[in-house]
């Protein structure tokens, strides 16, 4: 079996899976937002139980629309955070070491290798990068988890992609996702899970692999999964909060595709708007200027991807008709890059420092953008709208390219401001 | 029996096109309605009547997991989306909260915006009556009935829990 059948064979109580089989299985871990949670709240109650299954393995934070954009969202959040008080679900005030969920969870250690880990959130899919099988579901499926502390799955098959060669300066976690969607496409890996594999993978730090784990819903994936090995345990160390195990697939473990690129001499990658699988290298973008450069999310807000921003805004400036938005993606992040400096050559450079927050990534508040404007973004969805007026339009890269082009005012390579 | 005009789409209709972000803040159904399909069909809403069809080719509901998008859906009075295929969030989120999808490539591709469909899920029939023709569609598989049956996610769940404490 391969790693995604290990798990879910071990949590559904089964000595083996295959792709296509209906499963019943235990679920790790639990996560809502404030944009799921109400709805997953009012459908909790439908069920006629009283109490959740299992308090410590569901976890609330507030992400979306915090700290409160409108009395709305308050409503909504002080709903979920009476729900998590009256149940005594794990919680994350803002401001209290809270943060964006995924990249909140895995830094306190609540998602580990080996887990089954679901989520209101179609991101959920990123603690793959830890080799866990986490998948994101809508609000009544969370609802009725909640509730059993199980969930109904179909096996996907697995899609094995092989990364051959090594990393350039500048290219990471973010390039080669972007590479990969481009290729396959936005559906080419629909209902499957994805193993990233290869040298260049096992070069690649834990926060490149949360990137590139992220956005394998972007493909369509279910979930995309890495392999545990010495970077991981060392993420995973001094943050445990319980036992996990660890799966491997094994030699002979069956995949219903195998891909295999090459990267060396890989450029930058940067997805054009309407959709990520518009990728192409950076040189390749032509002269587009821009109104707005984000750098954080979920995708991009840790602290290696503000280091990366932080190296390139070094002693410069942000052009005079750009607005850069540096969003930490925890309180924890946004403290170590304080303590390293990084916010003091943000603000010198002229961006603005946000609270970790999911904003502008979705359009939510915070950073929207107006009609014809366009923004370079570290985000994950590039979709029409996606960041405010559907006539606005949105560039995915990595962190460096978006630096980079906030300095020049238009999207560049790296190359061209680190000299 | 379900019959009603198509309102058809092309691939990758994402779930920001169909519920934008800036709504996320509402909850109930009637509301979210009111913003159905805003980026994706700005007409949409003086278009469609009670019972109408959607219909999309590839990856319809790709994106976000907000189920935000099905309830709109829903909302507006279409009785069932039909395409190629779903994105998987989408396609569980639709089922639980009793949207009824299909997946079929050939009436996808022999139908047009206007045509008119009807649809007997159980028997597992579309006929375009527009066009004359009848096509078959594939029954759910057995777990995905049952939940169907039931009633939806929370229906089933109700039962199954109920039937663990007796
Ligand atoms: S940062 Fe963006 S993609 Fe990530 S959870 Fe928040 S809204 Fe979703």
């Amino acid at each position: 079996m391969n790693l995604t059948e290990k798990i879910l064979a071990a949590h559904a109580d089964k000595t083996a899976v295959s792709p296509g089989e209906f499963i019943n299985a235990r679920v790790d871990m639990i996560l809502v937002n404030d944009v799921t949670a109400p709805i997953s709240i009012r459908e909790f109650r439908r069920i006629g139980v009283s109490k959740v299954f299992d308090p410590r393995k569901i976890v609330m934070v507030p992400d979306h629309f915090t700290p409160n954009k409108d009395t709305i969202s308050a409503e909504n959040a002080k709903q979920m955070r009476e729900f998590a008080l009256e149940q005594g679900t794990l919680y994350f005030e803002v401001g209290q070491m809270c943060g964006i969920e995924h990249v909140l969870l895995p830094e306190q250690g609540l998602v580990l290798p080996g887990e089954l880990i679901i989520g209101a959130d179609s991101h959920t899919c990123t603690y793959g990068a830890l080799g866990a099988f986490s998948t994101g579901m809508g609000s009544t499926d969370i609802a009725a988890a909640m509730a059993t502390g199980d969930t109904w799955l179909k096996v996907p098959p697995t899609i094995k992609l092989v990364y051959r060669g090594n990393l350039g300066t500048w290219v990471g976690g973010k390039d080669l996702i972007l590479y990969t969607i481009g290729r396959i496409g936005m559906d080419g890996a629909r209902y499957s899970a994805m193993e990233f594999v290869g040298e260049a993978i096992e070069a690649l730090s834990i926060e490149g692999r949360f990137t590139m784990a992220n956005m394998a819903v972007e493909a369509g994936a279910k979930a995309g999964l890495f392999r545990v090995d010495n970077k991981t345990q060392l993420y995973i160390k001094s943050r445990e909060r319980h036992a996990y195990n660890v799966y491997e697939s094994d030699t002979d473990a069956e995949y219903a595709r195998i891909i295999e690129y090459d990267i060396s001499g890989m450029e930058p990658q940067v997805a054009l708007p309407g959709s990520p699988a518009n990728a192409r290298p950076v040189s390749e973008v032509g002269d587009v200027a821009i109104n707005q450069a984000v750098i954080g999310s979920c995708t991009n807000g840790r602290l290696e991807d503000l280091q990366l921003a932080a190296q390139i805004l070094k002693g410069k400036k942000v052009h005079s008709e750009v607005r850069c938005l540096v969003f930490p993606g925890t309180q924890q992040v946004y403290l170590d890059a304080l303590n390293l400096g990084l916010v003091e050559i943000f603000i010198e450079a002229g961006a603005a420092v946000s609270t970790p927050t999911c904003g502008p990534c979705a359009g939510l508040h915070m950073g929207i953008l107006a009609e014809g404007e366009r923004c370079i973004s570290t985000t994950n969805r590039n979709f029409v709208g996606r960041m405010g007026s559907p006539k606005s339009e949105v560039y995915l890269s990595s962190p460096a390219v978006a630096a980079a082009s906030a300095v020049v005012g238009r999207i560049v390579s790296p190359e061209e401001v680190s000299g | 029996m379900l019959k009603g005009k198509v309102h058809k789409y092309g691939a990758d209709v994402d779930t920001d096109a169909i519920l934008p972000g800036q709504y996320l803040n509402l909850t109930t159904m009637e509301e979210l309605t009111r913003y159905c399909m805003e980026d994706a069909d700005p007409e949409f809403l003086k278009k469609v009547r009670p019972g109408d069809i959607m219909m999309a080719t590839t990856n319809f509901g790709c994106g976000s997991s907000r189920e935000h998008a099905p309830m709109a859906i829903k909302g507006s009075g279409i009785s069932c989306v039909i395409a190629q295929n779903f994105a998987r969030i989408f396609f569980r989120n639709a089922i639980n909260i009793g949207l009824p999808l299909l997946e079929c490539e050939e009436v996808v591709a022999k139908t047009e915006s206007g045509d008119t469909l009807e649809i007997d899920l159980s028997g597992g029939t579309i006929k375009n009556l527009t066009k004359s023709l009848t096509f078959a569609v594939s029954s759910y598989p057995g777990f995905m009935a049952e939940l169907i049956t039931a009633g939806g996610l929370i229906e089933y769940t109700r039962q199954r829990l109920e039937s663990r404490r007796v």
